[in-house]
């Protein structure tokens, strides 16, 4: 049997991916849309909806940020309110590890996973600091070297804390001292889902000691299949099986009723993505410093980039420019050589989407990916809310079946049966 | 007069089932709210997630779990409770618990347990922040403006810069304002210590008798104030009999106390019916929980700041 493909469903989120311009865009925060969303997923065969959060409204040149969705219900609970219209879904959501506590957050994903019969999934973030820390108890009490030594001892706690049967524990390690009786007996999975998302070094080494997926951002094939082998490398070093650790990146497609249709349409959907005011903030993300003043239609900047990673103009967000000044020189010279505007090379140049065809196309490319060490499956996000993976489930999915890759019936009772997981 | 009617469910059940099943006689007897009991320690699931886990399913019955403010993040409680009102479709409320507990410090390991009066300002501190990240949107706040490009209008959003003796906030809240405004903040009064201390809209208490009940509402003034009442070991006659006696106190109504299963369908299916006969409980058309209540519309503190 070829090997089998994960899919999951992300609800669409607060970056220029999502497009609420549209007339068919619905509401980002109205219970209806989550449900839409979970029940299409489910009727697809998904394995799992996803939630990512974000713990501060985002922030860019000191204002809250208000070109792309603004706003999203808090993930655990909006999960549990899903577990009751869905039967078999995972339900994943993105909690910081460094703003929740070991006991509270084991004993809501403990919860959780009874609540849903053993369908809950936590994705294990840290957080880009003191920017955050604005909203919580503690301040920025972290430094950015320690979140993922205490992303670790916190899943470590939590997996102690599961493994109670509901009875006492006590942790003692360098970020907690806690002790007493869980009070949750054990769960369907026993242990709910781990994935994690970050991708320094230190993320890698955290999933690959810790982690039961990688919800990551390598999609280029070659990219893909480099980091695949990065992270399955890591696992031999914990005694890890390498099928223990599913690599799951989060990818966008379009389809068309021809490869060209389907261009056509990705084109739109890209203009739609960068309106003329995202294309200058897209490019201040960049460019590190105010860009108002430019024409999103002239051309780009002959200044270069401030430098200064201390304080970056965009806040509450994890960081996407390495060298900032490569890259810029790179955009400038593609922008030369092409004759692009400003907003003209933000399109080309950010988050183009990643599978764009007719479904049989984007079906094989998928199967390709799965097939060939690029990665374990996908989290789907879609651009539009709620509707944004009908056409997938409808036309993709079927084809995948038919090719013998995904499921036609949900098998396991769990997610982490579903999964293919220990 | 017509009284609301609230059941308390205090069950230890993991299992779906065990809430689904008597939230939905609750809300087949359009029983105006159900709370649902919470403490760290205890064996039982988290109640805001059981809360949300059987709004889906109901339509009319007012959600209130209880929840800590004690070693809790006020964000996190703020915004679990705005979600829940938006899973509600406006039926949220919240039934405010502190800790003073050592064994419940201990789980958390963050510091050790306040005296009284610091529990108490915290908690006040605590429902403060809660309050102001629920207005920290105006509901008008979202204008999907294509010509400017902009999802929002950043000037309908507000940071609350709370600072206090236990912690700070800033905002603004990460969920947009809940259906509700404000959804409905309750507290136990059974300690008179805990009166003025507290910004909350629903009293849970339990007097003696008739002329106590009286006294309490007398000295709650523009607060609901709920008796608590054990249903068990009576009958629904005396049960009835009870609740018309105090019918005249100035109580909004009665919380229930189930006592098990069979005492919440003994409750929708025997007690409702009878108090309706009696013309004691007519069920609320209203759907959002403040309104079934009788409580005012909820302005927005910063929508009031910015028009004056
Ligand atoms: C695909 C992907 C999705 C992410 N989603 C979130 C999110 O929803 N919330 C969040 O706070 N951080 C999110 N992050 C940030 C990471 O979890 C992590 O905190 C950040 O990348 C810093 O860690 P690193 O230095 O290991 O990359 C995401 C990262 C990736 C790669």
């Amino acid at each position: 049997m070829p090997k089998q493909i994960i899919l999951a469903a992300h609800f669409p989120g607060v970056n220029n991916t999502t497009v609420w311009s549209d007339p068919r865009a619905g509401s980002q925060i109205a219970f209806d849309s989550f449900e839409y969303l979970a029940r299409t997923a489910e009727r697809g065969k998904f394995d799992f909806f996803f939630l990512a959060e974000g713990l501060r409204l985002r922030e860019q040149r000191g204002l809250i940020h208000d070109l792309d969705v603004v706003g999203r219900p808090d993930t655990i609970t909006v999960l549990a309110a899903l577990a009751a219209v869905t039967t078999h879904l995972g339900l994943a959501g993105t909690l910081n590890a460094t703003y929740h506590e070991p006991y509270e957050l084991a004993r809501q994903l403990a919860t959780l996973d009874h609540l849903s019969g053993g369908r809950a999934a936590w994705n294990v973030v840290t957080s880009p600091g003191a920017f955050f820390g604005e909203n919580f108890r503690r301040g920025g009490f972290l430094d950015h070297a320690d979140r993922y030594v205490r992303a670790g001892e916190f899943i470590e706690t939590a997996r102690t804390l599961w493994d109670t049967d509901g009875g006492e524990f006590a942790v003692t390690n360098s970020q907690f001292d806690i002790r007493g009786r869980f009070g949750v007996p054990r769960s369907p999975q026993g242990h709910p889902v781990i994935l994690q998302a970050g991708d320094s070094d230190g993320g890698r080494e955290l999933a690959a000691r810790h982690a039961d997926a990688i919800f990551s951002r390598h999609h280029q094939l070659d990219d893909a299949r480099r980091f695949y082998r990065d992270v399955k490398d890591r696992l031999a070093g914990y005694g890890r099986a390498e099928d223990s650790l599913k690599i799951i990146p989060g990818v966008s497609y379009v389809l068309g009723d021809s490869d060209a249709d389907a261009q056509e349409k990705a084109h739109h959907i890209r203009r739609q993505q960068v309106s003329p005011q995202t294309a200058i903030l897209l490019l201040e993300q960049l460019w590190n410093t105010d860009l108002s003043g430019y024409d999103p239609e002239g051309p780009l900047p002959e200044i270069d980039p401030v430098l200064d990673e201390s304080d970056t103009i965009i806040k509450g967000r994890a960081g996407m420019y390495p060298d900032r000044l490569a890259t810029a020189n790179e955009w400038r010279a593609r922008a030369e050589a092409k004759n692009l505007s400003i907003r003209d090379l933000i399109i080309e140049v950010t988050g183009r989407q990643n599978f764009i065809g007719t479904a049989s196309r984007v079906a094989e490319q998928l199967d390709e990916y799965v097939q060939t060490g690029a990665c374990d499956g996908f989290i789907l996000v879609p651009h539009l809310t709620p509707a944004g993976l009908d056409d997938f489930v409808d036309q993709v999915v079927p084809l995948l079946q038919e090719r013998g890759v995904f499921r036609t019936a949900y098998s396991g009772t769990t997610l982490r049966g579903n999964l293919g997981l220990a | 007069m017509t009284l609301h009617l609230a059941i308390a469910l205090d069950g230890d059940s993991f299992a779906a089932a065990d809430w689904t099943t008597p939230v939905r006689q609750a809300d087949e007897a359009r029983l105006d709210f159900v709370t649902f009991q919470d403490s760290f320690g205890g064996r039982r699931p988290d109640a805001v997630q059981v809360a949300a886990r059987v709004a889906p399913l109901t339509r009319h019955v007012g959600l209130v779990p209880v929840a800590t403010t004690t070693h809790t993040e006020p964000f996190h409680l703020s915004t679990a409770l705005a979600t829940l009102d938006h899973v509600s479709r406006g039926r949220a409320g919240w039934q405010v618990r502190v800790s003073a507990d050592p064994a419940e410090a201990a789980l958390l390991g963050r510091r050790a347990p306040l005296e009284f009066d610091d529990l108490f300002a915290e908690a006040g501190d605590v429902i403060e922040v809660v309050r102001r990240l629920w207005d920290s949107w105006e509901d008008d706040a979202i204008i999907k403006d294509v010509a400017t490009g902009r999802f929002i209008d950043r000037d309908k959003l507000h940071y609350i810069d709370f600072a206090g003796a236990h912690f700070s906030v800033k905002g603004p809240s990460i969920v947009p304002r809940p259906p509700q405004g404000q959804p409905v903040v309750a507290a136990l009064a059974h300690d008179e210590r805990v009166w003025s201390r507290l910004d909350v809209d629903v009293y849970f208490v339990t007097p003696d008798d008739a002329g106590q009940a009286a006294t309490i509402v007398r000295r709650l003034p523009g607060k609901k104030v709920f008796a608590d009442l054990a249903v068990s070991g009576r009958t629904t006659a005396e049960t009835a009999d009870l609740i018309a006696a105090w019918s005249a106190t100035g109580l909004a109504g009665f919380r229930l106390h189930p006592g098990g299963d069979h005492g919440v369908r003994a409750i929708t299916g025997e007690l409702v019916p009878e108090l309706r006969r009696r013309g004691l409980f007519t069920p609320s058309p209203r759907r959002r929980l403040r309104e079934r209540l009788g409580l005012p519309p909820a302005v927005n503190r910063y929508q009031e700041v910015a028009r004056a």
